[in-house]
């Protein structure tokens, strides 16, 4: 058996052929949901991937966080499906308050793509347990609304219950609190991470394969039952 | 003019009356013609229509008779689809794939409105490419400003990169590459040239007409607004002469997410059969797309404006016909397929509309209110006027040829020369242009082989096969100044390279002709040569050119640019895995220039940046030399033989090395077999240098002798700096902070 892995798409979305090219390469099959389906076709986790959802009018993922899809999602994720929210998916799943904390507009006010490093922190949540703790990995960031930030009660208590995914290694690229380019919920279940890992898969179309590991991991947990 | 009170066929019939057909850009000669073909004076909608569709712009009159080389000199090739005259020309790449391209101008409406103006023009040109049929996957920008320093070109570089990283990002397109120059004879008139790249299967393609007599016309995408009116006719093809902020309104305004729905869309009509036909909404609006789909399929359309969903409901008839509201398409379909199509609309929350349905009449008839308000012969607003321009070669251009660079002082010592490369490295023009293109996402989709600062980009096409394009585009404004025809020439000589250096093929080619007022003699002069020199370069290099666009009217009042034929060239990689990159990545490699070095400095970046010179002969472009020179990378590329390959322009070699060395933070030690400043600054054309895989150098040799192209070993990749003996070295570091603190210093 493998894992069924759910790949949304929202009118705007942009990066969920890659996503879905991710989760093939990694030996999982993809399926794709539509914002306005009911149900999740019974996948095993899904993936909110990026781009730039209804046009991210209004504010980044604050309408996607009300189409039908989510109010499917929401319990989904409470009940612990394994859900993954990349870049425009992270904004969706912090307005949807799946995550704390708000992604603002860079520091510097320009959309910004690069390569860059990335520490892996908390390798207890079913997207990274493939990688080593500490184990520093190059990505891609590419947004132009990626400064993490929250309150400082929040990010004490993120600190303290170890729900910093990650952080950017080689300096600040858009003015995220700590450095923060990934964080999980309390239970784990949920990541949002800024950079893309599912640009990270062949070191023939991005910087490497450093971000196999994130669907692999998460692949070969529901295959390990 | 009021939705009550139209000016109908019925009453222009009856009754004559001044109208501004002067404001509308029209001259007495066009507007009498317009008169002698209706037979009596136009309606309001009619003088609307015609105003757009005869502008210099959609009617191409004062560059059509030159054109016609392209398709009279284009050589004989069974890869092209659809030529000349389509949205976009089409290229058979093999294993069932068709890749469609062009290139197009965005420059009045983005030095006017910088953001809008660079966002919407690559809207537009995207959606010449989804009228194929095809699926845009990728986009460029050519990019020229006035001098770098100078305070407009802060507002007007600001502007156009967030309006085409704004609008680029949001529909999801990497961009892959493209250009950017400064010179001081764009101040006043920015060239913002996009380019899109689509890619089909051979039966996707769509025909860009109305045929089907019962057929409905669907118009979808966004409502139409007041935005744009005038476009094609008051801005694009006018000089600019003071007042252009009065001109903002005219200038487009876009939604780059309704341009996503717009591509997804368009494509699940494709794929469910559900298009009798499709165009798109660019310049000029309903009326180009009514006239022009009607004149294509010869029949007739039965339009009803006043079904037209409207942003701003006092806008009339005429303005309706006018718009250039972004993000719109018209398709026709069959009335039996209607229900399907707006079901597939619905699905994406795209807005759609039948307006009317097509006809055997023959005849463009548009109704408001159930009144008649145009009625004519499509083909005669599609086609448009035809004018000789008067050309003349200006006695000035014998000045400037005689004004030879050999007079120039040159650097001879070692420390001279490394100070002339670090002067070059920190010009705007040559430096670092990370600054920009980082504003750009180059890895949505996921098929982004190279993107700059690579020669050309390289997109996968085939995920199983490797099969892929390789797409550049280059221009030197200064050479076409020099010497048009070699300019032309040399701008395709360079995108042919630069093409030829990731190890592609290359295969077709797709222009955008920048120039001043066609009303000037001169410019025509300069105009006429370069098409010549275009033509007769693709005939000899064996490519076509499959579409493009001109660009007149870009100057100021007397003051026009440099003629600034912008060359794009498609190729074609087999797999794209055995792409080569710009960058020395590994120590140890053989470096070898290949071509032939000449002293060449007139309109040299050396001559510009040194001197501020600007005279004497461009380098005489060698196309048999481009030739054998692309045969040898395909088959060495081919081969494994090669780790980088660069192509040799502004800045000749010492640049190059630069760029190479810095690409792949990678250094080299290299000898030169002659005189130093002539071998690393000279800007003789068809030269590239490549660092040859070890173990590959025999083989190399032999190919290189096999294809006739000199090559000469310089030395060997490794170490951190770029070394020549002898001469100087410089480190990586330095070279890498003077390349790129140049633009954030400049731009913030």
């Amino acid at each position: 058996m493998t894992a069924r892995v759910g790949i949304v798409t929202f009118p705007g979305s942009l990066d969920d052929r890659d996503a879905a090219r991710a989760v093939t390469r990694a030996g999982g099959e993809a399926v794709p949901l539509w914002h306005a389906d009911r149900g999740l076709r019974g996948v095993d986790a899904v993936i909110l991937p990026g781009g730039f959802s209804y046009g991210d009018y209004l504010r980044c993922g604050a309408i996607a966080r009300f189409a039908q899809i989510m109010t499917e999602l929401v319990p989904a994720a409470a009940a612990g499906l394994p859900v993954l929210g990349i870049c425009n998916g992270f904004q969706i799943l912090c307005e949807a308050q799946l995550l704390p904390g708000v992604l603002m507009r860079n520091h510097r006010r320009r959309f910004i793509d690069r390569r860059l490093r990335v520490r892996i922190e908390d390798t207890g949540t079913p997207w990274t347990s493939g990688y080593r703790p500490g184990q520093e990995i190059t990505l891609v960031l590419k947004s132009g609304e990626g400064a993490y930030l929250a309150d400082q009660a929040t990010l004490a208590a993120l600190e303290e219950r170890g729900q910093v995914v990650a952080r950017y290694a080689d300096g600040n690229p858009n003015g995220s609190a700590r450095l923060i380019a990934a964080v999980r919920n309390e239970p784990g279940n949920v990541v949002g991470i800024m950079p893309h890992p599912e640009h990270a898969i062949d070191p023939l179309t991005g910087p490497g394969d450093d971000g196999l590991a994130f669907f692999t991991s998460a692949i070969g947990q529901v295959v390990a039952g | 003019m009021s939705v009550t009170a139209p000016d109908t066929v019925a009453a222009a019939a009856a009754a004559d009356r001044p109208q501004p057909y002067a404001e509308l850009g029209l001259t007495a000669g066009e507007y009498q013609r317009i008169r002698d073909l209706l037979g009596r004076r136009p309606t309001d909608c009619e003088l609307a229509l015609y105003s757009v569709m005869w502008s210099e712009h959609c009617s191409y009159k004062s560059s059509r008779v030159h054109l016609r080389q392209f398709a009279e000199k284009a050589p004989a090739t069974s890869a092209l689809l659809a030529g000349i005259g389509q949205n976009a020309g089409v290229v058979d790449v093999g294993q069932g794939y068709a890749v469609t391209f062009k290139i197009e101008s965005h420059n009045h409406p983005s030095y006017v409105e910088p953001f809008q103006g660079a966002a919407t023009g690559v809207g537009g040109i995207v959606r010449d490419i989804l009228a194929m049929g095809a699926r845009p996957v990728a986009v460029m920008d050519a990019l020229r400003f006035g001098p770098a320093d100078a305070p407009d070109t802060a507002r007007v570089l600001h502007g156009v990169v967030a309006g085409i990283s704004f609008y680029g990002n949001c529909l999801g397109l990497p961009n892959i590459g493209g250009e950017l120059a400064f010179d001081p004879c764009y101040a006043g008139n920015p060239l913002v040239n996009a380019l899109c790249v689509g890619v089909m299967r051979h039966g996707d393609l769509q025909a860009a007409a109305a045929a089907g007599e019962g057929n409905q016309v669907i118009l979808f995408g966004s409502r139409t607004g007041p935005d744009g009116i005038g476009g094609a006719s008051v801005l694009a093809s006018a000089s600019f002469g003071g007042g252009e902020a009065a001109k903002r309104p005219s200038v487009q305004v876009g939604d780059p997410f309704m341009e996503k729905l717009l591509v997804e869309c368009c494509l699940e009509l494709g794929a469910a059969g559900l298009l009798a036909g499709l165009g798109d909404l660019g310049a000029a609006g309903l009326s180009c797309a009514t006239a022009e789909m009607a004149a294509a399929a010869g029949t007739g359309l039965r339009i009803q404006l006043d079904a037209v969903p409207l942003r701003d409901p006092a806008l009339g008839p005429a303005e309706i016909l006018m718009s250039e509201s972004q993000e719109r398409m018209m398709a026709v379909a069959a009335p039996a397929d209607v229900a399907a199509f707006l079901a597939v609309c619905g699905r994406w929350d795209v807005p759609a509309t039948v307006i009317g349905e097509v006809t055997g009449t023959g005849r463009l008839q548009i109704s408001w209110h159930g009144e008649l308000v145009v009625d004519i012969a499509p083909q005669t607003a599609a086609d448009g006027p035809v004018y000789q321009r008067p050309a003349a070669r200006p006695a000035s251009q014998d000045v400037l040829a005689a004004d030879d660079p050999a007079r120039l002082p040159r650097p001879s010592s070692g420390p001279e020369l490394r100070a002339t490369l670090l002067a070059l490295l920190a010009s705007p023009g040559l430096a670092d242009k990370t600054w920009v293109t980082q504003q750009y996402d180059r890895h949505v989709r996921g098929d982004t082989v190279l993107a700059m600062p690579e020669d050309a980009g390289v997109i996968r096409i085939d995920e199983q096969t490797g099969l892929g394009v390789a797409l550049a585009t280059d221009g030197n404004g200064r050479y076409g100044r020099l010497d048009p025809y070699l300019g032309a020439q040399l701008a395709l000589a360079e995108a042919y390279r630069n093409v030829a250096a990731t190890g592609a093929r290359p295969v077709a080619v797709t222009d955008c002709l920048n120039f001043g007022s066609p009303e000037d003699p001169a410019v025509m002069w300069q105009f006429a040569e370069a098409v010549r020199g275009l033509a007769d370069g693709c005939q000899f290099l064996g490519i076509p050119v499959t579409g493009g666009n001109v660009s007149f009217y870009n100057q100021t009042q007397e003051v026009a640019i440099h003629p600034t034929p912008v060359v794009g060239v498609l190729g074609v990689l087999d797999d794209v895995r055995r792409r080569v990159p710009i960058g020395f990545a590994q120590p140890g490699c053989q470096v070898v220039l290949l071509g032939t070095t000449a002293a060449e400095f007139g309109g040299s970046a050396w001559a510009q940046v040194a001197h501020g010179h600007l005279g004497g002969r461009p380098p005489s472009p060698d196309l048999a030399a481009e030739r054998a020179a692309a045969s040898l990378l395909a088959a060495a590329a081919g081969a494994g033989l090669l780790a980088a390959a660069h192509d040799l322009s502004d800045g000749g070699l010492a640049v190059a090395l630069a760029e190479c060395c810095l690409a792949g933070r990678t250094g080299c030690r290299l000898e030169l077999p002659g005189d130093p400043f002539t071998l690393l600054f000279s800007e003789s054309a068809a030269r590239l240098v490549v660092s040859v895989a070890p173990g590959g150098e025999e083989s190399f040799a032999e190919l290189c002798q096999r294809q006739a192209v000199p090559a000469t070993v310089l030395g060997q990749t490794g170490g951190d700096s770029l070394a020549v003996t002898g001469q100087f070295a410089v480190p990586l570091a330095e070279l890498a902070g003077i390349h790129q603190r140049v633009l954030p210093a400049l731009f913030g």
